[in-house]
Formats: C-alpha cells, structure tokens, sequence
C-alpha cells in the first residue's frame, strides 16, 4: 500500500523534475539571447556562502522575514534533497525518515510564518501567483511531514485509508508542481533558481563578502548601437538577475521617486525587463504600478523597450540614489539597467528631456553644466590668494578639487570654509583653477557617456601635469567620479571627502574645535558618500567633536532618503505628485531638527530650495568654521 | 493640395561653423542649427545641408558631427579656405546645381565669427536672382501648384507675421525659430561628410585689404524707464511701435532719392 503511494511519487517526481530541466534549459536560453559578459565560474561555488552572509545580511534587516525564510528554504532544500534520495534512488532507512520529519516540519513552521504575513500583506508585496506560494509551501511540508510520520513509526501506517493516499498524492502532485516545475516555468519560485545562479555569477563580484562596487561600468563608445534599447542589448548576466527578482517591494518601499508619485517603480521595472525578455505582456504583474501610470504594456526581446514597454518618464525619474540597490535582497542592480537605458535614448536617440539637452550642450562647449565662461571658475577665489597648479607650482599636498561649487553662490560658502580649515590646519593645498572640468558625473548619469569620457580624459590630463598626494573635494559626486570611475580610465588617485580628510585633520588635533550650541541638529547622509562610498562616520565624528549630538532621522545612514538631487533629476524634472526634497526636509521636521547639516552642494541646493518655515541648511565645513579654535598670528 | 505634395520640395540648409560667446570654443551655430531644425522639422522630400569651409580643421569637423548628430543623413562640403569667398563658392556650386537646386535655401541670419555681417544670404539671393525673406521662424505650408510658400517671419518684440513668397526663394531663419533638437552621439557618427571637390573657388579681394582687431564692447544707452506700472512695463516691452511721420514709398527711384537724402541728412555721406 505504501509502496503504491511511493510509486506514484517516484513516477510524479520523475516527470515534474524532467519537465524542471526543460524548463530550466528554456530559461537558460532566454538569458544568453543577452550580451556577452564575462562568466564568474568561481563564484558557483560560493553560492551557499553568498546566500548566508551576503544575502542574510540584506534579509536581517526585516528580523521576522529573515527568520521565515531560513526555515522554509532550509527546510525545503533539505526536504527535496530527501525526497530525490529515498523516493527517486529507493534508498531507505530510520535515519533518513528522521531527517525527513525535522526537515519538513521546519519548512512547515517556515511556512506558517509565510502564510501569516500575507494574510493582510502591505503594499509593496505582489499578489497574483505570490498569493498562491505559501498554500503552495504549506502543502508540500505537509504532505511530506504527513509522509514522514508513518515512516518513523510515530503514527500507523495510512494502509487501508484511501482518502488519506488521495490527499497525499494530490498534495504530491501540487507541491511537486510548485517546487520542481513551477520553478523553472515562471512560478514564484524562480526566485529560487535564478536567485541562486545570480548570487554565483553576478556581474559584480566585488559586491560579496562586504565588498562594494558602485562606479558605472565604461561603455566602448566604438561599439555599433551604444546603451540598451531592447531586452537583448543587456549583458546575459543582467537579464538573468532580473530573473532572481523575488517581488519582495524592498526597493519600491525605499525608492524616492516611487514615493514622490513620479512614475517609476524598481520592482515593476526590474518585472517589466523580465517580460521583456521572456516576451508578452504585463497584464499579470499584480504588484504597484508606476505612479500615475495605468495600461498594459507589450515586450519583447527585439523589441525597443522605452515607450514600448516602458514609459520614458520611468527611466528618467530615478535620481541613481540606489536606495533600491541597497535593499534589494537579491542584489539586483536596477541603477545599471537604468542607466543602461539612458545611454541608449541619450547616445542614439537624442532623447535626453527637460533641460538634460542644454546642459549636455554646455559641458560640451564650456565644461560646466550652466554655460558660465570656463576662465571664470576662479572667479570666486579672488579674494582667496590661493596656489594654482601650474602658475604657483607644480606640487602640493593636496589638490583641492572645487566643482561646480565655484560657479554656486550658496556651495563658494561651502568652498570657502574648507579653504579656511585647510589653512587653519597649515594643509599645503593648490588648486588646478580654471584647467578644472566638471568631473562628468551628471553627464554620465543622464547617459551621455561620450560627454562624460570626454572631460574625463581632459580632466586625467591635467591632472597627470601636477604632484600631488591626495585630492579632497567637497562635492560626494566628484569623490565618486575620482575615485570609482576614473581609474577605468588611467586616472588612479587617493581622493578624500572634504569631512573625510578633515576628520583626519581633527583627529590628529591638526584642528581645534570649540563646542557649539546650535540646538537639534540632525545629518543627512549624501547618497554618493554614503551608500556609493560607505562614509557615515566621518561626517558624524566631526559633528560629535563640536559637541553636537546627532538626531537621527528615521531613514538615515545605508537608508538614507534621496535628496532628489541626483541622477540629473533636478534638470529632468519628471513631474509628480510631491517633490523628494520637501519629503526628506520633512523627516527633518519630523525629528524637530533646527539645522540640518549636510555634506554635498547637490543636497545644499535642492533643501535650500523648500520653502521655509524649515531648519537651516549648512554644510559640515561651515558648521565647523564657526567652531574652530584659531590660533594667534605669529 | 495634399500634405504630402506640399512637402515634395527640395530644401538645403546652409550650415557654418559658430562660436560659444564665453569660451570662444567652435559649436553648432544657434541660428544655422535652428535653421536645419526648421527643415528638419518640416520633413521635405529632398534635404540636404550644405557647409563652405575648412575640412582639414579638426574642430570644424567635430562641429559638423554635431550637426549631423541631429540627424541628418550627409553634409555636403565646399572645401574653401580662410581667405575664399564662400559666397562666391556657394553661389557657384547652387547655381551649377542643376535639378539639385533647391526651392527654398535655409541660412542662419548672420554667422557667429567671421566677417559676421549677414551678407551671404542677400549676396546668394542677388546672385541666384530669387527673392529672400529675412528672419523666419517656420515654414509653413507650400503650394507647388502655385509655386508659393507661406512663411512666418519674426519681428521685434515677439511679434510675427505671415508672408507668401514665390519659389524658389532664399531665408534667414533667427532665434525666435524653435530650438535645435539635441544631437546624439550615434547620429553623428553614422552621418557622412561628402566633400564636393568641383568648385573653383575665388579668393576674396576685399578681405585681404582689411584690418581685423578685437570688438571693442560698445556703450550702451541708458534706458530711461518711463512706465510706471507692471501693466505699462508689459505693454512698454510687447506693444508695436507706432511709427509716426515717415510715408510708404513704393517706386524705387523714389525710395532710393529718399534714402540718399536720409544719408545725407545723417551725414553718412
Ligand atoms: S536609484 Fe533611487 S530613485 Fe532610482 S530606482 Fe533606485 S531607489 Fe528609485
Ligand atoms: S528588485 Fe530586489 S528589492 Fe525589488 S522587488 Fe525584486 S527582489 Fe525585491
């Protein structure tokens, strides 16, 4: 009798397991249509190592879904691990039965746990085949629990009972449809398949074991069409890693264009690449739509994806904050595919909105973004006496890298403290004045990579003319630019945030800082020097040796929320229904903070931008002029 | 008449390389490039772009790229040097054209270095004896049956008007025209630049006589604000100029007696 259960098992697993095959060989052959990329073979091996650590450590940030998921995947790993073992290759015995038990009843508790949370699940979780996933855990750990007891002969055998053996087998038959079929078909656990080679050959092997790798990958400009227009221009292992997307709404949650009401959605995008490239429709996704963005949508691998499948305003509302990257548990890179897309309206289509083609136009003919004279960035320092590479000397300690702080009004303040601090602390500093370019940075976010390596190289030029130790910049966009990009293009430095070098500064008590008394401040973390870059510390330490202690606001530090300035999305302008500025000043508000300081021109100006009543903007420098201890003249 | 007739017309565009104001560095010239916008726009069956110029000078030739970015398909380019007359050039190369000859010819009103006076389209207008409309911002529709266009021609102070013109013609188009289309990196690079080598150019006389210097920066009259209120300052800054004495004089001998005396009285001459 139990014999006859087993057979139906054997012959179900066989066949739904085939079918897997196909089924994954299908999707295999759907990520190659993709370009070619280089394999990481290596990093197969350490998928079980990067699903623990790297994976869990984005996980751990929600305790109860960490928790829920290690009990369901284990106990599901494990339970099929079994399965295979004595259903398929006969091999019995009390210990296996043993295993079987635990492995089951842990995937059930997992998937108990699974099943709670949906009952009333929040908005950034998808329904659809989502919401059928936990009945689908819930009867396959049982089916195998209820199969398991007998075995160990903690209950009598089921002999005799049909109704029981009916239920079994249909149990079988849906959990093994689910699991092994369903995995490799487009069910929900593809997650489970595709996450799985993702973590092994993802694009960015830098991104495990707590590494980061962040700067925008170089495009061959030489190559025939340039960026992405359609799902197969992206690399295979990108469209593989659309693949892994679980539909969790992580991103979605900490994604400030989606909570502006501007119409993009990480997670409905990351969906939409992959209908794009699996082909059809996007009639099923049952998660949030693109704000203000209602209709289905048609894609397909040759199929141009913006206007067809995408709107253009989704792609131009991102501020490449990478809120989204850093949630995202799978470690999906949505900045890349973004950009990706940019690139292409950009370089091919000339399709770059709002005022982006203006700016592209003056970087072109005068190197800063507004079109000022370029032999007038000197101009604010002209009551500064400061050294200029070239006409001064030929080396420093440190090259001061000004920005285009220097055509600003509001960020010369900025520049102007830091060059106070400098002196103050005796730093033998110059300046490379008007041979200065932009660095690129909003160039290349807005896809104008051609731009970009065009003042890249320029900038690498002058500098390769000047000795110098390190480069200290106020502006969190030039220190990503420098330090992350640029060595792509010879250009190898060791570049310091301004609050970077002056925590150096304070901590060799090269600087004295007196106590201030400015009430509640709080500090926004700058996307490019915290997520991009991992400098939460710096900026927090000189703010603590003036004697200010922080207020946190809500979403800070790794969470920190966009200041809307990023990404060229301030001269995009993609309207919605709030504007991410407001939004974060808000949480400034929110903790009754009087002063927020800040650590980047971008942030000066879009929160100088909300309309007041709100706390003061300062910039950690000036904060710190007003608290430094100058020394009598000798 | 059918849209698609009224678009069965050859255009060129005549395309000269300019130069940002503040870093003195070449770019699109913004009228030639909102002339070839207008073209662009208007979409006639035949449009060709057309540039006299120096083709060794690299940074000519980035400015062409940038052009070409906009997309259209090829440049055709005289090869002149410095101290050529490019109007001469043109003219010959239009003239010997043959069914090439374009019905309407596109320039900007006045190039961004150079002699810079906005001569050249008069002077092709003159020398391939059609008429010419100075500063237009759009075409408008084209009756081949008729041989007319309607163009729309820009006035101080926003003001605009509408004018029929007999092809083929020559016009300048000015700022007040749209603004040129973002070029894109791959267009320009796909786009061709075809040298027209057939041209005898003829140097120009005149220039060699000359002495350039610098622009001195010219003073400037003091505005005497008179309005007093937002509403007049809006109407002082839209409203027409009412032209007051001065008569219409149609006969040219006349009109030419008149403006001689006008020269006199100004002791120009
Ligand atoms: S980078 Fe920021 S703005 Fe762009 S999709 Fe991600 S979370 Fe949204
Ligand atoms: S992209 Fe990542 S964070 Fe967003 S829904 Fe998918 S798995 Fe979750």
């Amino acid at each position: 009798m139990a014999d006859y259960l087993s057979q139906i098992i054997f012959w179900l697993g066989i066949t739904l397991i085939t079918l897997g095959v196909i089924g994954a060989m299908r999707r295999i052959r759907l990520w190659r249509q993709g370009q070619s990329s280089t394999v990481h073979w290596k990093g197969l091996l350490q998928i079980p190592k990067r699903y623990l650590v790297d994976l869990h450590h984005v996980v751990a940030r929600d305790k109860y879904i960490s928790n829920t998921h290690v009990a369901t995947a284990g106990g599901f790993v494990l339970t099929s691990v079994l399965v295979i073992i004595v259903y398929l290759f006969g091999i019995k015995g009390a210990v296996l039965n043993w295993l079987m038990l635990f492995s089951s009843a842990l995937m059930l508790v997992g998937a108990v746990f699974v099943f709670k949370r949906r009952i009333n699940p929040p908005a950034n979780l998808s329904k659809g085949k989502w919401s059928r996933l936990p009945y689908s855990l819930l009867i396959y750990s049982t089916t195998f629990l209820l199969l398991a007891l007998p075995a160990t002969g903690l209950l009598p055998d089921y002999t005799g009972s049909y109704l029981m053996i009916a239920l079994l087998s249909v149990g079988v038959f849906w959990g093994f449809s689910e699991m092994y079929f369903g995995i490799t078909w487009g069910g929900p656990m593809k997650h489970a398949f595709a996450g799985a080679l993702h973590l092994g050959l993802h694009r960015r092997q830098e991104r495990f074991g707590g590494g980061r790798s962040t700067g925008l990958k170089a495009l061959d400009l030489d190559k025939d069409s340039l960026g992405v227009e359609k799902p197969e221009d992206f690399k295979w292992n990108q469209l593989l890693s659309f693949d892994a997307c679980v539909e969790c709404g992580r991103c979605e949650k900490a994604c400030p264009a989606f909570a502006a009401g501007q119409p993009l959605n990480p997670k409905k995008l990351i969906q939409d690449m992959v209908v794009g490239m699996a082909g059809g429709d996007t009639a099923k996704f049952a998660g949030s739509p693109y704000p203000g963005v209602t209709g289905t949508y048609k894609g397909g691998a040759i199929i141009p994806i913006v206007d067809t499948l995408v709107p253009a305003n989704t792609i131009w509302s991102c501020t490449t904050c990478r809120a989204c990257v850093e949630e995202c548990p799978m470690m999906i890179e949505h900045v890349d595919a973004i950009v990706d897309m940019r690139r292409h309206q950009t370089l091919e289509k000339g399709n770059t909105p709002g005022k982006s083609a203006e700016l592209l136009e003056n970087l072109k003919t005068t190197d800063n973004p507004n079109g000022y004279a370029p032999d007038s960035r000197m101009d604010w320092a002209a009551d500064q006496n400061l050294k200029v590479f070239g006409e001064d000397t030929q080396q420093a300690d440190v090259l001061l890298w000004m920005g285009d702080a220097a055509f600003d009004l509001r960020n010369q303040r900025t520049l102007r403290a830091t060059v106070a601090l400098l002196r103050a602390a005796s730093v033998d500093f110059a300046v490379i004045g008007n041979q200065e370019c932009d660095v690129g940075d909003a160039a290349r976010r807005l896809g104008d990579e051609a731009t970009f390596q065009r003042l890249t190289k320029d900038n690498i030029a002058t500098l390769s003319k000047y000795q110098f130790k390190h480069i200290v910049t106020t502006d969190p966009h030039v220190f990503h630019s420098l330090k992350n990009e640029y060595p792509d293009f010879g250009g190898h430095y060791s570049v310091y945030h301004h609050t970077q070098f002056l925590a150096e500064l304070v901590q060799q008590s090269k600087l004295k800082l007196n106590s201030t008394s400015l009430g509640d401040v709080t500090y926004h973390d700058p996307c490019y020097l915290g997520r991009y870059n991992g400098e939460f510390d710096a900026p927090r330490y000189l703010l603590e040796s003036m004697g200010i202690s922080v207020k946190e606001m809500e979403r800070s530090q790794r969470r920190s929320r966009c200041c809307g300035g990023g990404g060229g999305a301030p001269i995009t302008d993609i309207p919605g229904e709030q504007r991410i500025p407001d939004m974060r000043i808000a949480d400034a508000k929110e903790i009754n903070a009087g002063t927020v300081a800040v650590a980047c021109p971008q942030c000066n100006a879009m929160f100088e931008g909300v309309v007041a009543p709100r706390p003061d903007i300062k910039d950690v420098a000036e904060l710190m002029l007003d608290a430094t201890v100058f020394e009598e003249a000798h | 008449m059918t849209a698609n007739s009224s678009k069965d017309i050859a255009i060129t565009t005549l395309l000269s390389v300019g130069q940002h104001p503040l870093s003195a560095r070449p770019r699109r010239a913004e009228e030639d490039a909102r002339a070839l916008e207008v073209m662009l726009q208007f979409a006639p069956a035949s449009m060709k772009a057309l540039h006299a110029g120096d083709t060794a000078d690299a940074q000519n030739l980035t400015v062409l790229k940038d052009y070409l970015g906009m997309g259209i398909p090829s440049i055709d380019v005289i090869p002149t040097s410095a101290d050529s007359d490019a109007a001469e050039a043109l003219a010959s190369y239009l003239a010997n054209a043959g069914d090439g000859q374009p019905h309407i010819l596109l320039t900007g009103t006045r190039s961004e270095v150079g002699e810079s006076s906005g001569f050249l389209p008069y002077l092709l207008a003159e020398k391939l004896a059609i008429p010419f409309v100075p500063n237009i911002c759009d075409i408008l529709s084209i009756d081949m049956a008729a041989g007319v266009a309607e163009v729309m021609q820009s006035l101080p102070r926003g003001q605009r008007r509408k004018i029929k013109t007999q092809l083929p013609f020559v016009a300048s188009v000015g700022m007040a025209a749209a603004i040129p289309r973002q070029s894109s990196f791959g267009a320009a690079r796909r786009g061709v630049i075809n040298t027209v080598s057939s041209i005898d150019t003829v140097a120009d006389e005149a220039q060699t006589a000359w002495k350039t210097e610098p622009a001195r920066k010219r003073p400037k009259r003091l505005k005497v604000v008179k309005a007093k209120t937002a509403a007049e300052r809006f109407k002082a800054a839209t409203a027409k100029v009412q032209s007051s004495g001065g008569e219409k004089i149609y006969e040219v001998d006349k009109a030419a007696e008149a403006i001689l005396k006008l020269l006199k009285e100004e002791k120009v001459l």
